[in-house]
């Protein structure tokens, strides 16, 4: 009968969602079409089915480009918000982990109750924006569904680096800047927009390193289809790798802060 | 000591607590019977809570050895854990959440079915006078009722063993008679009690027993009314002075007293009988703006122990 502490941690989470699902289903459903809309289609017109831009995408239309790779990104996007303040907050505003201590919760359960939740949210957002790039007629399925996990993995490679981050700093300073000089420049020169091909010489292996340029080409082939297992692997080994890295280094910081 | 040691809820040796350089707590030795109401009395800083973090399994010893509730800390803390009721300095009440909704999620971190938690939760909101705020938000409670709450939060789990770190800290005079009536209840109930105070008259009120700590260090142990004889005389004769005045006494009041004590605003005469010490000031010429005659407090105690007053 008894319940696995880390799934304890996950009902608190639930608890405190259960108070702002409504708008945050609104804006997971939003989105999507938001950006699908003006970027796929909008801005999609703009990009020509010739010449060398319209090859290095393959041959797709731009909306039917876009929207995995935005999928991706969105779960980035969750993630870092499920990471940031919230984990700072927990650990030194409001003290919330301190509380779970005082009771059988041990930091392990505290972190793995974190990620869990953070998988929950992801699987939400990711598989509405499934839904919606379906509606807009930027999915192959079956293989599509493969885009939701991978969305998840992608996203947790960012929720276990990014809490780790979030642990080990004194006050929230830091987030500013990992927004402005990592997540952003990630966001628009990761693959998402356009490809990472059409990046300078220079420039394109941070490109090759960065988290979500392997989320975004995972995704993409998915959803469309076009499964090339050599890449695939290797995109599902580095994020997962990530994970692993992620969440040892988010469970050192725990300790250091909370079992002082 | 030894043979005593296995029936005692808490039992340290040595305990010792450090952060890199800092020696927050020093070797220290206690005990706490089940049953007792255990006090650690001292200055901020003196190691109070740090001692209180280890024994809720939360701060790692140092060095030393621990054993609560007849476990080690350090292999079965998630175990100890479910048998302690903890409330802290800070409240750590989840304001995001109701009333009531803070009690059920920290039952069900104890693992507790929802049934059982529920109708724990309608008796603690009774005990602690928050039935009628059980669907309220947290954050604009009162500190008195946020306090209570943390209170009836800590004995979801209907602890064996309450830890209370600075229980009344910045309450006002009504809820801090509400809290130590509250606390007296579970008392009387068989609940163990170790708090932490730096208010002398908490810990008269609660505590059967209790250490002073100051510098890491425990300087001295006993019950209120042991302490007081064991480091102060019967009575206390507190004289203020005009301004200006208390600078130039010069120990000429020195030998009325057992002790002397100058305080900034006042100066105080240790002496098994206060007016008779009266009187004598007076004989030899001195007039005092006041002149107050009083039983000796653990306030005392402390200063002689510590050399300071206690809350700074």
């Amino acid at each position: 009968m008894s319940t696995p502490a880390a799934l304890r941690v996950y009902e608190h989470h639930a608890m405190v969602y259960r108070r702002t699902y409504q708008g945050s289903m609104i804006s997971s459903f939003l989105n999507p079409v938001l950006y699908l809309s003006a970027m796929g289609l909008g801005l999609g017109t703009y990009v020509g089915r010739s010449g060398t831009a319209a090859a290095s995408l393959g041959g797709l239309s731009y909306l039917v480009f876009l929207a995995p790779g935005l999928l991706a990104a969105v779960a980035m996007q969750q993630a870092a918000g499920e990471s940031m303040w919230a984990v700072m907050g927990a650990i030194k505003w409001n003290k919330t982990y301190d509380a779970m201590l005082f009771t059988p919760i041990r930091i392990r359960d505290i972190l793995a109750g974190h990620l869990a939740w953070v998988t929950t949210r992801l699987i939400s957002v990711t598989g509405v924006f499934l839904l919606v790039m379906t509606a807009f007629g930027a999915a192959v399925w079956p293989s599509a569904i493969l885009a939701v996990p991978a969305g998840v993995l992608t996203g947790l490679a960012f929720a276990a680096l990014i809490t780790a981050y979030s642990a080990s700093q004194d006050n929230d300073d830091g987030f500013n800047a990992l927004n402005r000089f990592v997540l952003v420049p990630m966001f628009l020169f990761s693959g998402t927009f356009f490809p990472v091909s059409q990046l300078p010489e220079l420039i394109r292996p941070i490109a090759y390193l960065t988290p979500l340029y392997h989320g975004v080409e995972l995704c993409r082939s998915l959803a469309l289809g076009r499964i090339d297992p050599g890449p695939v692997f290797v995109h599902v080994v580095y994020l997962a790798a990530l994970v692993l890295v992620g969440t040892v280094l988010a469970y050192r910081a725990f300790l250091r802060k909370l079992a002082r | 000591m030894a043979e005593h040691a296995s029936a005692s809820l808490i039992s340290a040796r040595g305990l010792t607590k450090r952060f890199g350089e800092f020696t927050a707590v020093d070797a220290i030795d206690f005990d706490v019977a089940p049953g007792e109401s255990f006090g650690f009395l001292g200055p901020n800083g003196a190691g109070k809570t740090s001692t209180m973090r280890m024994i809720g399994c939360i701060s790692p010893v140092s060095a030393g050895r621990l054993r609560v509730l007849g476990l080690d800390p350090a292999m079965d803390g998630a175990q100890i854990r479910g048998r302690l009721g903890v409330v802290p300095q800070s409240d750590t009440l989840d304001l995001e959440l109701t009333v009531l909704e803070n009690l059920l999620i920290y039952g069900r971190y104890f693992d507790l079915p929802r049934r059982i938690i529920r109708a724990r939760a309608a008796e603690l909101l009774d005990f602690v006078q928050l039935t009628d705020r059980a669907n309220d938000q947290v954050e604009p409670l009162s500190g008195g009722m946020k306090r209570r709450l943390t209170i009836a939060r800590s004995l979801i789990n209907e602890p064996d063993l309450m830890l209370l770190d600075e229980p009344t800290t910045g309450l006002d005079p009504q809820a801090r008679h509400l809290l130590w009536d509250r606390l007296y209840r579970l008392k009387q109930r068989g609940v163990t009690l170790v708090l932490t105070t730096h208010y002398m008259d908490e810990a008269e009120q609660l505590c059967d027993r209790l250490v002073v700590m100051d510098k890491a260090r425990i300087v001295a142990e006993g019950s209120p009314r042991s302490l007081i004889e064991q480091y102060s005389t019967r009575e206390v004769l507190e004289l203020r002075f005009p301004p200006g005045v208390q600078e130039t006494l010069d120990g000429r009041l020195d030998d009325l007293a057992e002790r002397t004590e100058a305080l900034p605003d006042r100066l105080l005469l240790y002496t098994p009988d206060g007016e008779a010490a009266a009187v004598r000031v007076h004989e030899r010429g001195f007039t005092p703006e006041s002149v107050l005659v009083r039983r000796s407090s653990l306030e005392d105690v402390f200063l002689r122990l510590t050399g300071r007053s206690l809350v700074d």
